[in-house]
């Protein structure tokens, strides 16, 4: 006899009941001593807007710049964002730490807007500058009891694999509907960094 | 006697599978209990542990970079090295590492990769040879003096051997520029975990 579709309606429906109520523990969440320490660091800066927009910018700007900004500043920005790291783990201070994230958005998402194409020590410089204020308020940030090493480990791929997204976005710069695209692209990073300064002078 | 029939063989069939089911012995059936063997242990243990492996790869790409030449040098001299530092070891008492020497070798065969640092095979040897002797040296340390021990060893310098035949063949095989500047993008990865690194040792140094 064929089966009718209600027949083999039923029989899924028994399956998928089976499925449901034979329920073990997931062991979805890292426990104690496990890579916890890693895959915070991963986590931590992809968790906040204004660093995401930075990173990002500083891809998409290395793009438009073409060979050899668009490894130059990826190269440069951890480098010296985890010197402004070591800094905020050691306890020196750096004043004004929110304003410099917010003007290093607003100033990349200005660069990426009007295409601006400085000298590479110059566009190095800038980057590097604005990486000292986002590696210092992630030293500052770094929880306790973590493990030191794989955090940083996963803190650093996640940057240059943000640093990597932008350089990916920035590849359509070989079109002209690119060259607008990323342009307008350098306005949403400038309009998140206006926000983020108005967020700062108001706290 | 008449033969045994079908029904009248279930009990002796049952009472077997009870007497299997009442008699169960450890199932051993996972590493956590059996372990994976003292040569297997020193294998994992390299490739668990960041603070060894990190600055074995760098070295090896670094030596991938410079060339067949370098990267064969680096291939039997780093293991070499290692053996002879853990043996050296193994008879001495139980240290722990410094971070912050950790994190120098970092931030050394890092940056030099980022730069793809023009390296003689001399300097380069040196560097293999000491990096070999201090990782091999804390390693034998912590396993201290006992067959397992040195069977342990032995599996954790295959690993290195392994490490860094595979990097070294694939960076010397690269032929594409943005594969190579790719490398150096990972060396300075390194350097910058070992700038972090060196900020968690002296943060954790002053709070102690």
């Amino acid at each position: 006899m064929t089966p009718t579709p209600r027949h083999v309606l039923a029989r899924w429906s028994g399956v998928l009941a089976v499925i449901l109520f034979w329920t073990e523990s997931a062991f979805a969440h890292v426990q104690k001593g496990e890579a916890a320490g890693f895959l915070s660091g991963l986590k931590h800066p992809v968790s906040g807007l204004d660093h995401v927009l930075a990173m990002v910018a500083v891809g998409l700007w290395g793009a438009q710049l073409g060979a050899p900004a668009v490894w130059v500043l990826p190269v440069a920005f951890p480098m010296v964002m985890a010197f402004g790291g070591m800094l905020g783990l050691m306890g020196v201070p750096l004043p004004g730490i929110e304003y410099g994230i917010a003007a290093s958005a607003i100033l990349l998402g200005i660069a990426v807007m009007f295409e601006i194409r400085p000298p590479l020590a110059i566009a190095a410089f800038v980057v590097g500058i604005f990486a000292i204020f986002h590696g210092h308020a992630h030293g500052t940030e770094l929880p306790p009891g973590q493990s030191g090493l794989l955090y940083s480990m996963g803190f650093v791929i996640a940057t240059g694999c943000l640093h990597g997204v932008g350089i990916t976005i920035g590849t359509v710069h070989r079109w002209v509907w690119g060259q607008r695209l990323l342009r307008l692209a350098g306005g949403v990073v400038l309009a998140g960094g206006v926000y983020f300064m108005w967020k700062a002078i108001a706290a | 006697m008449s033969r045994p029939t079908h029904q009248s063989r279930i009990p002796i069939y049952a009472a077997v599978a009870f007497a299997f089911a009442m008699s169960p012995l450890t199932g051993h059936a996972h590493l956590n209990s059996t372990g994976m063997g003292p040569i297997y242990d020193g294998l994992m243990h390299f490739l668990m542990s960041p603070e060894d492996l990190v600055p074995v790869l760098a070295l090896a790409l670094l030596s991938g970079l410079r060339g067949a030449t370098f990267g064969r040098r680096t291939l039997f001299v780093l293991p070499g090295a290692w053996l002879l530092g853990g043996l050296a070891g193994l008879a001495a008492s139980a240290t722990n590492g410094n971070a912050v020497v950790s994190a120098v070798w970092f931030l050394l065969i890092g940056g030099l990769l980022a730069l793809d640092a023009k390296l003689s095979l001399r300097v380069t040897t040196a560097i293999a040879a000491f990096l070999g002797l201090y990782h091999g040296y804390l390693n034998g340390a912590g396993l201290g003096l006992s067959f397992p021990s040195a069977a342990a060893l032995l599996g954790l310098i295959f690993a290195v051997f392994v490490l860094v035949a595979l990097a070294a063949a694939f960076v010397i095989q690269l032929q594409a520029s943005w594969a190579r500047i790719a490398v150096r993008v990972v060396g300075s990865w390194i350097f910058a975990s070992g700038l972090l690194l060196m900020g968690w040792a002296v943060r954790s140094t002053a709070m102690r």
